[in-house]
């Protein structure tokens, strides 16, 4: 059934929002917050596209999804063929769904939004996927393309799930290998229940498996066998390095040693990862106190602080030392945040946490800062306010100030292009690194960025790999 | 999944566990540690590599059981299994020949000390061992430390066994006795680390100890294992988890290890009556 409205009824839809739970509700458990679109809203929101002959939504998303062939396949109400043309192009569908800075991307150049709202593409794609799981109406397509060559994946985040679901389609026997106990990366440690239940996440990940990787976890390249040893010994012929940024930064305050200190990547591990919040049943333990303050404007910030609040803080604070416009989190987790009655403390510095006798925290000196002129990074830099320091009492400290790539590989791999950040560098065309058959994308290269960008490195890389591995055999045929 | 092959009791509260684990028996040097989980809902705990064997693809642990992780661990029979068993992690040992080493393990500790020991008599070095703990029956490995040093001293703090006192007094002893030593490895509790760094220091022997923060990954992702050395923050688990004895800072590092103390004991306590219910069972 073709969209039969005129553009000028389209345009007179409102956008439609997603079903949410209440957020005095939310707060007391880890449930998902946002149930999505129904299919009556669903219906009603794809009939607002205006199905653009140049349709700029694609460009805006990093992994090219096409946008209006999928909303026609909605209003068709063929929502298994929708989700089977995003996954043409995205293999993770449910969780972009749920964790895309759509308002950054197909969102923001959307046509309709010039005079009135985007559509909500991000919740359409939602909307797809999540019918497509509770009707049973996924099917895995059937590779059948065999090409006799082993291609490992390092992490089993979304750079590399994504790289291996593209690898298997093209028809390689591939092997994700994860140092952790369980798949998905920062979907699964990094991101919480509220945002992204793990039942999601496993279903994903599972048809990745389904499809044809392999999947070995509780092996950490670079030390249970080194990057090397997977080529020379295990006859992995190319290999893709998806290991992300996990190196917690600390800000280097005095008292950052107190108990009570933790970094947002250790609080949310502990967590999401080994659901703390269940303990005693679960084992592993956390401590929150009735304040706490998380430093950080970004989405790690927000799921820290939103996380610490349903563990029972009663005053929740999110300091940032910038304004609100310049926070880095996407606006909808912000409002979230502050409809949970998180208390931001914007243009707020911390200089020290104050620990008590027995080394637990129990306050954070803070400073006042204004704006001053932009900086390299195009942000008006915080200038502190002389005379504006003061105390907030506080029985933890969450630090969500960014992450850097994890130094195993690095340190492991002889050869091996490294920045002074710490980040694997490769050809931004190729995702080759300084070796030709090691290739690498995510957070791994960019130190902290999107799903979405991990994805797209993880694609790209995907078809450089088939590409040097087809021209390999070439080079062999001519030798030989 | 990965197997028990053999147990062993070493004590009444300490066990070695033989597991099998092939790519870790392959990798691993002195220094190295594991992360397990016993099972689903578990901790996430690191421990020492005490010794493998490649040919049988098996790695020995030495386990003490204090809380309820390591007590599950303990009491795991052979043909069971703990759900994951992932490494070798860390940096090894920096082995060389350093001429006389003395090589000093309390309590447990000297199950993480005899691999190095072992490593540093194979790369030359005269090893001299100091192995102690509270009273007789908590000295383990006397054999193999007995095997791989040239000369074996053991203490007692009560005095049931060999020489009365601490391990860092028989240290002190070498030292005035005029002794030449070029490097200490020591490890166990973190007092004793610490007394025994404070004994070296003075006399510039250079000393490792291998630290035991709370660690929740063991990659270098959760940074719940900094430890201030040299007034730098480190990660154990990437950076060490032997660090140089004399600048690190032990106060710190015990009042971290304090952080989840009551908790721990909750958890403990909840599993020992779990284990009182089921043997009322039987």
């Amino acid at each position: 059934m073709p969209n039969t409205l005129k553009p000028s009824e389209r345009m007179k839809i409102p956008r439609q929002h997603s079903i949410e739970q209440p957020s005095t509700e939310r707060t007391k458990n880890f449930n998902e917050v946002s149930f999505g679109l129904n299919e009556e809203l669903a219906l009603l929101e794809a009939k607002r596209c205006l199905d653009c002959k140049n349709p700029v939504c694609i460009d805006g998303c990093p992994v090219r999804i096409d946008i209006p062939g999928f909303i026609i396949k909605i209003l068709e109400k063929d929502y298994a063929g929708a989700a089977d043309k995003i996954r043409e192009a995205n293999y993770l569908p449910a969780i972009c769904g749920r964790v895309c800075p759509q308002e950054d991307q197909c969102e923001i150049v959307c046509i309709l939004g010039k005079k009135h709202e985007p559509v909500a593409i991000g919740k359409l794609e939602r909307f797809v996927a999540d019918y497509e799981m509770a009707n049973n109406l996924f099917k895995s397509p059937v590779v059948n393309n065999h090409i006799d060559k082993k291609v490992a994946i390092v992490g089993s985040g979304p750079a590399g799930l994504t790289c291996a679901a593209e690898l298997v389609k093209l028809g390689y026997k591939v092997t994700i290998f994860e140092a952790l106990h369980a798949t998905g990366g920062v979907l699964r440690y990094g991101i919480p229940e509220f945002r992204l239940p793990k039942e999601i996440l496993d279903i994903e990940v599972n048809r990745v498996r389904e499809l044809g990787a392999e999947i070995l976890t509780n092996f950490v390249v670079g030390r249970t066998a080194t990057l090397d040893e997977l080529i020379d010994e295990m006859g992995y012929e190319a290999v893709f390095l998806g290991t992300g940024a996990g190196t917690p930064n600390f800000m280097e305050i005095p008292g950052e040693h107190l108990s009570g200190v933790l970094s947002a990547n250790e609080f949310l591990t502990r967590v999401n990862f080994m659901k703390a919040y269940a303990f005693p049943e679960a084992d592993t333990p956390i401590k929150i106190g009735k304040q706490i303050a998380v430093i950080g404007g970004g989405n790690t910030a927000m799921d820290a602080v939103r996380t610490a609040k349903r563990l029972g803080a009663e005053q929740a604070y999110l300091i940032y030392r910038r304004s609100r416009k310049e926070m880095p989190a996407r606006v909808e987790e912000v409002m979230h945040a502050e409809e949970e009655g998180i208390e931001f403390m914007m243009l707020t510095n911390p200089l020290r946490i104050i620990g008590d006798e027995f080394n637990w925290v129990k306050a954070i000196e803070c400073q006042k800062m204004e704006l001053g002129e932009p900086d390299d990074s195009g942000r008006r830099k915080p200038i502190p306010i002389k005379g504006s320091e003061y105390i907030i009492e506080v029985q933890n400290v969450i630090e969500a100030i960014g992450q850097k790539p994890n130094p195993i590989i690095q340190a492991t791999t002889p050869g091996l292009g490294i920045s002074k950040r710490g980040t694997v560098v490769v050809d931004n065309k190729t995702m080759v690194t300084s070796r030709p058959n090691v290739f690498a994308g995510g957070d791994l290269i960019h130190g902290g960025a999107t799903v979405i960008l991990a994805m797209h490195d993880g694609k790209l890389a995907a078809a450089s790999m088939h590409e040097y591995l087809q021209n390999v055999d070439k080079e062999e045929k001519v030798t030989k | 999944m990965y197997k028990i092959i053999e147990k062993q009791k070493l004590s009444e509260t300490i066990t070695k566990l033989v597991i099998e684990s092939p790519r870790v028996a392959k990798k691993r040097k002195a220094g190295n540690f594991v992360m397990i989980r016993v099972k689903e809902g578990g901790e996430r705990i690191p421990i020492t590599i005490a010794d493998s064997d490649i040919e049988k693809g098996t790695v020995s642990i030495i386990v003490q059981a204090i809380g309820k992780t390591t007590k599950m661990l303990c009491s795991l029979k052979e043909g069971e299994y703990v759900l994951d068993f992932v490494g070798p992690l860390g940096e090894p040992t920096p082995i060389e020949n350093f001429g006389r080493v003395v090589c000093i393990g309390g309590g447990v500790g000297t199950a993480e000390v005899y691999p190095i020991a072992k490593a540093l008599r194979d790369a030359g070095n005269e090893v001299i061992g100091i192995i102690g703990a509270r009273s007789k029956d908590l000295i383990i490995l006397e054999k193999e430390m007995g095997e791989v040093c040239n000369k074996l001293y053991i203490t007692t703090d009560d005095g049931s066994y060999q020489g009365k006192g601490f391990v860092s007094d028989q240290l002190q002893d070498l030292i005035n006795s005029g002794m030449k030593i070029d490097g200490v490895y020591a490890i166990g509790p973190i007092p004793m680390m610490k007394v025994c760094a404070n004994v070296t220091r003075p006399f510039g022997i250079k000393t490792y100890v291998s630290l035991n923060p709370i660690m929740v990954d063991g990659t270098g992702m959760c940074g719940g294992c900094r430890v201030t050395v040299g007034g730098k923050m480190k990660f154990a688990c990437v950076d060490g988890p032997e660090f140089d004895a004399h600048e690190v800072d032990f106060d710190e590092l015990i009042m971290r290890n304090r952080t989840y103390a009551d908790l721990e004991t909750i958890s403990d306590k909840t599993y020992e009556e779990h284990v009182c219910k089921l043997e009322g069972v039987k």
